[in-house]
């Protein structure tokens, strides 16, 4: 398969390795990254139609973050991983929701966790942290375990945070309904 | 990169429609945990629903990365709550897996037995629930009072209801203790009644079926295309399933059959878990009958700890002791994504090492966070009561979908 991609997409297709004795791993370049995996959904040959998971991996001994698929082929029962880094200046990568509608809420995940941008995302905001959260993206090394902010400014911000955001004041008023002010 | 702090337009947001705007959650019975759903209303007719989670998050994966190997096991059993043990299982198993570590054919057995038992466990629950979702809460005292006996089966064999944290890097906590497998073997006998009581209140209830039958209707390529696995593929028809399709443990030598549902709808969804239910009983006898004598630990120097008779007779024992408990396992470079036939979907785990004590990465692909993610779509048309049970038929758990 891999010399089927690099007669196809030639230097995109960076390498590829075996993990765990059959795991199939394939390297590609973030800039042709969309292509490759469309293809491989679309080939018959192959067809990996399930998306099973968007993730990412921050090495920390490397600076970037490295952006994983795991790809299922329920027709051929094959497993592949498809690996794709990012440098650190330019965390970039097209998104894959118009192929797989799953990927929508992961691609998110990756977004809020890494601060990876996901290029053509329809909906790209955050989703596990709260709406507000302004640390920046826990699961990077550079952030600490317990927090960029203090003890004390975490509590202070949580408690600034205004609950009518929760309620989308704004769209309320959209709607011609008026927003409940707990002060009056 | 700044946060972004974008809200999303009402998809029909037109003042003048008079359209609701009404918020169910984060703490409400019916959403299964805590978990938001903002939804935008025409009548009774749900125009659109957004999902809103994140209320659990403890970050789970964050934490692994400042944990030793066997250290995040008590934090696999803490994200899904109701089937602990099938978390404990196959972190596990990926970490072996990535050492390239074989465990002993007891270990094996016994880690069946253990998942089988969380797949009625875990089923048991969505079942009742789901039950009084729809008004029946019959259904949901059987259910209870089964999960009971398996509550029990926990406590004695890991001394916790919930928070089990039965397995270790090579084997288990603790050998099965005696008598266990009697009081397993005696649920496997006697379970079937009480599901046949259940399946003849439920099966064929008018209600039941007019609330479930063409609800939340998925077709099989739309499924795949939204990450469905697990029984909610299964339901729209879709033949796969990890214990047949990438088998691991020996489940090849086990004789069950996998339930395929036909239209993809919440009746579906039913019947699929009804039949695993009786198929996971059917693997349990076939484990309770070969379960082998012998070791249940691996006796391998990178995760075994020396007996004590040699920690007090030889030198090298006692250093080999010392490190494997102040230092932890150590897991060769590389990484590995392993995945089991959870529950409520294919449950998977990646885990990366650079050869340290402590993994580089830890990442757990969750079932019912892809789950949930379909939500919208399935529900988009249909009536508020309808939501509530396309929402349980999907059978989530939020402390997975946050972790």
């Amino acid at each position: 398969m891999t010399e089927q991609l690099t007669a196809i997409f030639g230097s995109a297709i960076v390498g590829s390795e075996v993990q765990c004795g059959d795991q199939e791993v394939l390297f590609v370049e973030p800039a042709q990254s969309r292509e490759i995996l469309e293809w491989l959904k679309d080939n018959e040959e192959h067809s990996y139609d399930l998306l099973l998971d968007v993730t990412a991996v921050d090495y920390g001994s490397v600076p970037g973050v490295q952006v994983v698929y795991q790809l299922w082929s329920i027709i051929h029962k094959k497993l592949l991983r498809i690996k794709c880094s990012l440098p650190e200046n330019r965390l970039k990568i097209r998104t894959v929701v118009d192929l797989w509608s799953c990927a929508n809420w992961l691609e998110r995940e990756v977004f809020d966790l890494f601060g990876v941008d996901f290029v053509g995302h329809p909906d790209l905001r955050r989703i596990l942290m709260p709406k507000n959260y302004s640390e920046g993206h826990p699961l990077r090394k550079t952030f600490p375990l317990r927090g960029k902010f203090s003890r004390e400014k975490q509590t202070k911000i949580a408690l600034e945070q205004d609950y009518e955001d929760y309620y989308r004041p704004e769209q309320l008023g959209a709607l011609g309904i008026e927003p409940v002010n707990d002060a009056d | 990169m700044m946060p972004t702090k974008k809200t999303i337009e009402l998809s029909r947001g037109d003042p003048d429609s008079g359209n609701m705007l009404v918020n169910i959650g984060p703490q409400h019975p019916a959403t299964h945990g805590v978990l938001r759903l903002l939804c935008e209303l025409d009548g009774e007719t749900v125009l659109s629903v957004e999902p809103d989670i994140g209320y659990l998050h403890s970050s789970f994966e964050k934490l692994g990365e400042f944990r030793t190997w066997n250290q995040i096991i008590p934090l696999t059993d803490r994200m899904d709550y109701l089937a602990p043990l099938m978390y404990n299982c196959v972190y596990a198993m990926a970490v072996e897996k990535l050492m390239g570590l074989e465990v002993t054919e007891r270990c094996k057995v016994v880690r069946v037995l253990c998942m089988e038992m969380e797949r009625i466990f875990s089923h048991l629950l969505w079942l009742g629930t789901t039950a009084i979702d729809v008004g029946a809460f019959t259904p949901f005292l059987y259910a209870f009072q089964e999960r009971e006996r398996i509550y029990k089966l926990h406590e004695s064999f890991t001394g916790a209801r919930i928070t089990t944290s039965a397995t270790r890097i090579g084997g288990m906590m603790a050998d099965l203790p005696d008598g266990w497998t009697d009081d397993l073997k005696d649920f496997v006998e006697t379970f079937p009644k009480t599901l046949d009581e259940i399946d003849s209140l439920l099966t064929r209830n008018g209600i039941h079926l007019g609330r479930t039958q063409d609800i939340g209707i998925i077709s099989s390529s739309d499924a795949i295309n939204a990450g469905f696995t697990g029984p909610n593929l299964r339901a729209s028809g879709v033949d796969y399933d990890l214990r047949k399709d990438r088998p691991y443990y020996d489940y090849e030598t086990y004789e069950f059959d996998v339930p395929i549902g036909k239209n993809g709808d919440c009746y579906d969804r039913y019947l699929v878990r009804m039949e695993e239910m009786r198929q996971s009983l059917k693997i349990l006898s076939q484990a309770l009958e070969r379960l082998p004598d012998g070791p249940i630990n691996v006796e391998d120097p990178r995760v075994s700890l020396p007996s004590k008779t040699d920690c007090m007779n030889d030198m090298e024992s006692m250093i080999h002791h010392f490190k494997i408990v102040t230092e932890g396992v150590r897991v060769p470079p590389g990484d590995c994504y392993f995945a089991i036939e959870g529950s409520k979907g294919e449950l998977g785990m990646y885990v990366v090492s650079d050869g340290g004590e402590k993994p580089i990465r830890w990442r757990i692909r969750p079932p019912s966070f892809v789950n949930l993610s379909v939500l919208p779509q399935l529900a988009e048309g249909h009536q508020v009561s309808d939501l509530i049970m396309i929402n349980a038929s999907l059978d989530i758990v939020l402390g997975e979908i946050d972790r």
